[in-house]
């Protein structure tokens, strides 16, 4: 039901209060909470499937000596008859491992997650603009998730050619058996993939814009939501444009076409096409592949900056430049992808634009680095898991970013490029940061999502456990990236220059295996907590944004009006008041007391914003 | 294995302090707790602390690992433009870590010094916009003399070759190398076609080119002379590969259907780097770092850097394509059957 016809007609929808059928309600829901726990739900079981892969082909790396005959059960053929790993399935490790932890976990995972869950309940919103639409997002996902891992199991093997498909590798089945089906359903998944990011975003899109509640303008928006808005707006622009390198791809597959095939000689034969780039392909690949990164990464600076400043007590240092900040990022995304082909033969003269727009990227995410950390000081903090994480992703997010300054830059990426030092620098300041932001939100939000509480201390181990972790994959990594070690190598037995650090992968491969093992402290907290966790209160966090306002909502999300909002987020100690919160639906006239001289005139406004109603989707919750 | 030891055992200590905290925590727990978000207690100095633990701990150990590896690091550089972005990097290297180190120790040292303290109130302070103005100027700079710095070496690196550069083809297949050069006579490299390519003539020489007549291939060695330039033309004749010699610092993709090219001077022969090195078994190697299928990671080909009378001796004593496979003798255009012929026969060095 449209916004306008509700206005137009005055339309007053009669609801039969009566549970949803156990399908309307857990399988096909149009309830975006429900929508959001199976986006959830489904994240952590691809996190799972994700990470055991890469920790299969870290024990190639850091044992390459090591009998693996007791994985045959499990992988098969791929396990040859001398307990070795097969090469071609090492590639096809790698490849599945970053394309699903990519898409699958930290875009869907966590943005599917968080934007439908908190995008309704902190703009005070009853569901999202298109619940069905917002159903078949998750629907079209679920279903490419499906194709995905059908993909694994055939015998040909998955996609093995790198996650970012180059061709010609990617397009021609002689050059390697996961080209053949495997990549088939690779294409045919990520395009029901991106229509389920589409069907995701423009909804996120329409109703920030449009359902905000009375009173709740751009600037009182809290950082999450404007950080999911930038990520949805940029979604839209560049998942089309990887659908388009898609569907050139399948065109070169499999009807004959040369849109990136050119002089080819392959399996004894010479191929007829001609003319083709497999530059052309970079391009459209990375035109979504970088602001990818970005749409991983921004979600998770938003959740954190919301947690930050909730658990110091605190108003988020500088609203403003976070924003601006955010906005410049997204921007900038847009206009830098060529920093990951300096060296594929690209003229040199766009090298020079594009690290120069690269490095201008370092000055956003600097300042946001700076005004988290201002916002600690003075705080009073509470170290909540989620509060852990948020502080965690931070260093994560800086220690990462710096090296991403060297990357940056063409003349040092002759030597780094894809060297470990690139692995190092990505999983660092894109994925580990963001999975800090998804296991920050979990933490967080868990109580709003099912009215339980997690276990604190559990939570604090795993924080630890895994941030040491972390650190000790990945600093190691660079060094051996450092010493010119290539990625996606199956072994390093074959060079003289890849003879040294053996212990350093081992050791990589161990602390690797350690991390994944603290996550089962993650795993056991979650679902057991959903069961049997302690009753969550309304607001355990103290918190301030809306969705502390409704107690454990039906459908709908509030019972009776939604509420209005009348200050901006982050009104936390504010001298004078008595709490040391005040939640954005509490008026000015109602805290003269802890009012500054220029609010005062807000009060003025009270009367406008309580006169409109315009956003009700279905006048009450059910 | 020492590095993998001592880090070991800092996991356990770090392991054995979060278990002790925790069980602390846990024997007081039993007596009734009245933590709350608003009086979270113990547990949450604890995790203060643990910041500062962590920061001093891990502080330690990477600085300690990170000088333990040095001896790693950039192999010993042999090329002119390599040692020029080796410094680049290291002085890169050094100005980030003056961010890295501050950055997250301010991080931890707040985290511990605003732990939760009773009756305590946070201070009220959104903004501050000189403050904002400094710290997005600071790394502004910073990345500007960073990028001006990068962008001159980018341009030199990668302009024009040098007139007399000595050129030199090498084409990326699966799984291996091949190099092709000019030939003993007029040292100009013939044309070529992918359709012409078969179990010999593996990059597609095109013999109604007069200039390929006394080109000649390699398939497991590339030699060049030292000090003076050398252009690589390079080529994939099946899917993408990249050229990769760490010691050289090159790195170039090779991509089927677009030819793309590095030029660099090496300045070190095996020889001297051997001595340099005191290994005398030291060989320049030529690895491929674009994933290309299951032998990616054995793409190996021996660069040989030598002074330039063992070069030009070694490139006299190679025998053209032609010779080996006088075969090809019959793609010979009519008209230039004669000029090609001479490279056939047994007289052919002797001109």
């Amino acid at each position: 039901m449209s916004v306008v016809e509700a206005v137009t007609h005055g339309h007053t929808e009669e609801h039969e209060h009566h549970e949803p059928s156990f399908w309307r309600k857990y399988i096909f829901t149009e309830d975006h909470k429900g929508i959001s726990k199976q986006f959830l739900i489904t994240g952590i079981f691809w996190a799972v499937i994700g990470i055991t892969l890469s920790v299969l082909f870290r024990i190639q790396l850091g044992f390459p000596e090591a009998d693996l005959t007791w994985l045959k059960p499990i992988l098969g053929g791929w396990i040859t008859d001398t307990g070795k790993l097969d090469p071609e399935f090492f590639l096809a490790l790698v490849t599945m491992h970053g394309t699903i932890m990519v898409f699958f976990v930290l875009t869907a995972g966590l943005s599917g997650t968080f934007s439908n869950f908190l995008i309704p309940l902190q703009v005070g919103a009853r569901d999202m603009a298109s619940g069905f639409m917002n159903m078949l997002s998750f629907w079209f996902f679920f279903v490419a998730g499906l194709l995905m891992l059908i993909s694994l199991f055939i015998s040909t093997g998955p996609a093995s050619g790198g996650w970012v498909i180059y061709p010609p590798l990617s397009a021609l089945p002689q050059a390697m058996s996961g080209s053949g089906l495997g990549m088939t359903l690779w294409l045919v998944s990520m395009f029901l993939f991106i229509i389920s990011q589409l069907l995701g975003g423009i909804n996120y899109i329409t109703t920030i814009i449009n359902l905000r509640t009375r009173g709740m303008t751009f600037s009182r928006l809290p950082l999450t939501i404007w950080s999911f808005l930038i990520t949805a707006i940029l979604g839209l622009i560049s998942f089309p444009v990887l659908l388009s390198a898609a569907l050139l791809l399948i065109f070169d597959r499999s009807f004959g076409t040369s849109f990136f095939l050119s002089e080819i000689y392959i399996g004894g034969e010479a191929l007829s096409n001609v003319g083709g780039s497999p530059i052309l392909f970079q391009h459209l690949f990375w035109f979504l592949g970088h602001p990818e990164v970005y749409i991983v990464i921004l979600p998770a600076l938003g959740i954190t900056s919301e947690i930050i400043a909730t658990n110091s007590r605190k108003p988020i240092f500088g609203y403003r430049a976070m924003i601006a900040s955010m906005v410049g990022i997204g921007f900038l995304s847009f206009i830098v992808w060529a920093h990951h082909m300096f060296v594929t033969g690209m003229n040199p003269f766009l090298g020079s634009i594009f690290m120069f727009l690269t490095l201008i990227i370092a000055v956003p995410s600097a300042v946001k680095a700076f005004n988290y950390i201002s916002t600690l000081w003075g705080g009073n903090l509470r170290f909540t898991p989620a509060m852990l994480f948020a502080i965690g992703m931070v260093s994560l997010f800086v220690s990462g970013g710096l090296t991403g300054i060297i990357l940056g830059n063409s003349a040092l990426d002759i030597q780094l490029h894809d060297t470990y030092f690139v692995v190092a620098h990505f999983h660092l300041v894109m994925g580990a940061s963001a999975a800090f932001g998804l296991f920050s939100g979990v933490y967080h939000w868990f109580p709003k999502m099912y009215g339980k509480m997690m276990n604190n201390t559990l939570g604090q181990i795993h924080f630890w456990l895994t941030f040491i972790g972390l650190y000790m994959v990945f600093v190691p990594m660079h060094y051996v990236g450092i010493a010119g070690f290539p990625r996606r190598y199956y072994q390093f037995t074959s060079y003289d220059f890849t003879s040294i650090f053996s212990d350093m992968n081992t050791f990589i491969t161990v602390a690797a295996i350690f991390t994944f093992a603290a996550q089962f402290l993650f795993l056991y907290n979650f679902f057991y907590s959903i069961f049997k966790g302690k009753k969550a209160p309304m607001n355990p966090w103290r918190s301030t944004t809306l969705e502390w306002t409704t107690d454990n909502p039906g459908h709908g999300n509030w019972k009776g009006e939604i509420p209005a909002v009348y200050r901006w987020p982050y009104d936390y100690s504010k001298p004078g008041a008595k709490e040391d919160f005040i939640p954005q639906t509490v008026p000015y006239s109602q805290t003269p007391e802890s009012n500054f001289p220029s609010e005062n005139e807000y009060i003025a406004e009270e009367k406008i914003i309580e006169s409109q109603n315009y956003n009700d989707q279905f006048k009450t919750g059910h | 294995m020492e590095i993998l030891l001592v880090l070991l055992v800092l996991v356990a200590v770090v392991l054995a302090l979060v278990v002790l905290s925790r069980l602390s925590g846990v024997v007081k727990g039993l007596k009734p707790s009245e933590e709350s978000y608003e009086n979270p207690g113990r547990a949450n100095s604890v995790n203060g602390w643990m910041f500062l633990i962590v920061m001093i701990i891990g502080g330690i150990a990477i600085t300690w690992s990170y000088l333990h590896s040095t001896e790693f690091y950039l192999p010993e550089a042999s090329s002119v433009h390599g040692r020029r972005t080796d410094d680049l990097f290291w002085f890169s290297m050094g100005i980030l870590t003056i961010p890295f180190v501050l950055v997250n120790a301010t991080l931890f040292v707040f985290a511990w010094k605003y732990r939760y303290k009773k009756g305590k109130r946070a201070v009220y302070y959104p903004e501050n916009h000189r403050l904002e103005l400094v710290w997005t100027a600071i790394p502004a700079i910073v990345m500007a003399i960073l990028v001006l710095t990068g962008w001159k070496a980018w341009s030199d690196i990668t302009s024009e070759a040098p007139e007399d550069a000595e050129v030199i083809e090498i084409t990326g297949k699966q799984f291996g190398w091949i190099a092709r050069y000019g030939g003993v006579d007029n040292n100009k490299l013939g044309n070529y076609d992918y359709r012409l390519i078969d179990a010999q003539n593996e990059v597609g020489i095109d013999f109604t080119d007069e200039n390929s007549f006394d080109d000649f291939t390699n398939p497991s060695e590339l030699h060049i002379p030292v000090n003076r330039p050398v252009l690589l033309k390079i080529r994939a004749r099946d899917v993408l590969h990249s050229v990769f010699i760490p010691h050289m610092r090159v790195k170039m993709d090779a991509v089927p259907g677009m030819p793309t090219k590095f030029w660099f001077v090496a300045d070190k022969t095996t020889e001297q780097m051997r001595a340099e090195l005191g290994n005398p078994d030291f060989k320049y190697e030529i690895a491929c770092t674009e994933v290309c299928g299951s032998g990616h990671f054995g793409m190996k080909m021996i660069l040989v850097v030598e002074e330039e009378e063992e070069y030009q001796k070694w490139l006299a004593s190679q025998q053209p394509f032609l010779k080996t496979y006088p075969e090809y003798l019959e793609k010979v255009p009519a008209n230039l059957k004669a000029k090609a012929a001479k490279y056939v026969g047994e007289t052919a060095s002797a001109e």
